[in-house]
């Protein structure tokens, strides 16, 4: 599936949701399904800057594609990362660079791109596109 | 005994829905709202009397002098400062203590130390450690106790002949307890060490007395007081503000200025370089006259109510750690839930339109203390009620069942 199939089945499955308790119970499901990230890669190294809670986030390449994995110490983080991880992880790095956000505000998501929120989205997204960015420079 | 309504029609921003909910506005300690007294003080200000002031010979210039004087006043009488011109006017109480520590380079030497807390926000402890790196000082820290108390038999040992400065607050801003400044000042003043009172998260909830306490330096903010963002005041004694140097240099803090020398202007110009933030500082007066309307003690009784209730009923839910058990608290709530993150609840909880802090409330130090990454903060001001307690403590339950 390319990058806009997946956030397009994303989308659908928020819409299904009439309010933000709903939306909310599904992110933290999502958290609990999240690709963790190897103790051995819960280093300060990969601590992703700017969350109020802690977010670790590690890329490897597997042939033409990046796979992340990710943990953080918060639920409703996870589920976000959850959410990046399911949309990025398995592309290649070229489409990741390229792909839009804009599913983000179509899922209810907007006010966690605000800086003011300081859970760090928009440092998770810059982070996986740092990735994508660092592996297509070493192609 | 305060008509709570009646309170609550003074500030036009308690009466909204937020995401759909009544707005319960418990970060109280970060900023207060502001009465409607407050707003038009602005407005006015801009409307009738702008000008610059200390310069102009023409009317406008004079009253807004005037004003902005007269506001000084306000400030001297409500801490009980010998003199008006003890009261800088600053932009806020990270700048006065900046303004102290960066003064202190002038009179530090390798050897010498400083006395911090551990209960302090970074504001009183990051000036300091730059002093320190520029002078070659050391930085030295009171220890606190499981229950978030300085220890003083600590204190004690860490004062000496070598101890020049010693900078705490009066109130913590992410507990909430009130620390005994008093005797903190007396025994700094014992090995002839200088005090600053950080009072940022004072002023909101007592009138401190700068004469009766013999602080050197009493640094707060106007905004956690229902006045402006951007103002505050540093008190100093006049002594000590004859002995530390200039801040900044600009207009308005000289005397006469040559290319060979240039000779300071009087208290407590030689501190207010540039134009000020006139209509802050006139508006402050403004708050402290509102506050001082309601009345400290009747302020006091209620909060402390909040405080009491609060700490009830949010015990009720299992799980739930207060940190800060001290019996001499403000109205502050610093909490956690078993195994939830701080920002889980937080983010949950806003949906229900409640208004908290969550993090390390740039109180670092603290957090590591207890092995956190951070708490919830609910600081509660007289314009509070216990119904909207009540909407907390349901709240905070929702989130811990979607949570957990």
């Amino acid at each position: 599936m390319t990058i806009k199939d997946i956030q397009d089945e994303i989308v659908d499955e928020f819409s299904m949701f009439d309010d933000w308790m709903q939306r909310y119970e599904y992110i933290i499901e999502l958290g609990k399904n999240l690709p963790l990230i190897k103790e051995e890669y819960k280093v300060d190294e990969n601590l992703i800057k700017g969350c109020q809670s802690k977010v670790w986030l590690q890329g490897e390449k597997d042939n033409d594609k990046i796979v992340f994995t990710a943990d953080s110490d918060a639920i409703l983080t996870k589920g976000i990362i959850a959410i990046l991880i399911r949309v990025f992880s398995n592309q290649t790095p070229k489409d990741i660079i390229d792909a839009e956000m804009d599913f983000i505000d179509e899922i209810g998501l907007k006010e966690h791109l605000s800086p003011t929120r300081a859970n760090g989205l928009v440092s998770m997204i810059k982070n996986i596109k740092m990735y994508a960015l660092a592996f297509d420079a070493k192609k | 005994m305060l008509d709570i309504q009646k309170i609550r029609a003074d500030f036009p921003i308690l009466n909204q829905k937020v995401n759909g909910k009544p707005l319960v506005y418990f970060d109280n300690g970060a900023t207060s709202q502001k009465p409607q007294v407050v707003i038009d003080a602005i407005s006015k200000y801009y409307q009738e009397i702008n000008a610059n002031i200390h310069r102009g010979v023409h009317t406008l210039s004079q009253l807004a002098t005037d004003a902005y004087e007269v506001a000084r006043g306000k400030v001297q009488h409500h801490i009980n400062a010998k003199h008006a011109h003890e009261v800088l006017f600053t932009s806020g109480t990270t700048f006065g203590i900046n303004l102290v520590a960066n003064g202190f380079a002038a009179i530090l030497k390798p050897g010498d130390e400083v006395i911090v807390s551990h209960l302090e926000h970074h504001s009183n402890i990051v000036p300091w450690q730059m002093l320190c790196e520029k002078t070659g000082a050391t930085l030295k820290v009171i220890p606190m106790s499981e229950n978030g108390e300085l220890i003083m038999t600590e204190y004690d040992k860490l004062l000496s002949g070598k101890t020049k400065i010693v900078a705490v607050n009066h109130i913590s801003n992410a507990l909430g307890i009130i620390n005994p400044v008093k005797y903190m000042i007396d025994k700094a003043h014992e090995v002839g060490a200088a005090i600053l009172i950080d009072g940022a998260q004072s002023v909101p909830h007592l009138k401190p007395d700068v004469q009766a306490l013999d602080c050197d330096f009493y640094a707060f903010s106007g905004h956690k007081m229902c006045g402006p963002t951007g103002t505050g005041v540093l008190y100093g004694k006049e002594e000590w503000l004859h002995k530390l140097p200039p801040y900044q240099g600009g207009g308005e803090m000289i005397k006469e200025v040559t290319f060979e020398k240039t000779t300071y202007a009087d208290l407590p110009h030689k501190f207010e370089a540039g134009t000020p933030h006139i209509a802050g500082g006139i508006v402050l007066g403004t708050a402290i006259d509102y506050l001082n309307s309601v009345g400290f003690e009747n302020i006091q009784k209620q909060e402390l109510e909040l405080l009491a209730y609060a700490t009830e009923r949010l015990s009720e839910i299992e799980g739930l750690r207060i940190y800060g058990n001290s019996k001499n608290k403000t109205s502050v709530i610093s909490f956690n839930i078993e195994g939830i993150h701080p920002y889980d609840i937080g983010t949950i909880i806003d949906k229900l339109g409640i208004a908290v802090r969550t993090g390390h409330h740039c109180a670092q130090p603290i957090m590591n203390f207890f092995g956190i990454p951070g708490t919830i903060r609910a600081s509660f001001s007289f314009y509070n009620t216990k119904e909207e307690i009540d909407a907390l403590v349901e709240a905070v339950k929702k989130a811990k069942m979607m949570l957990s």
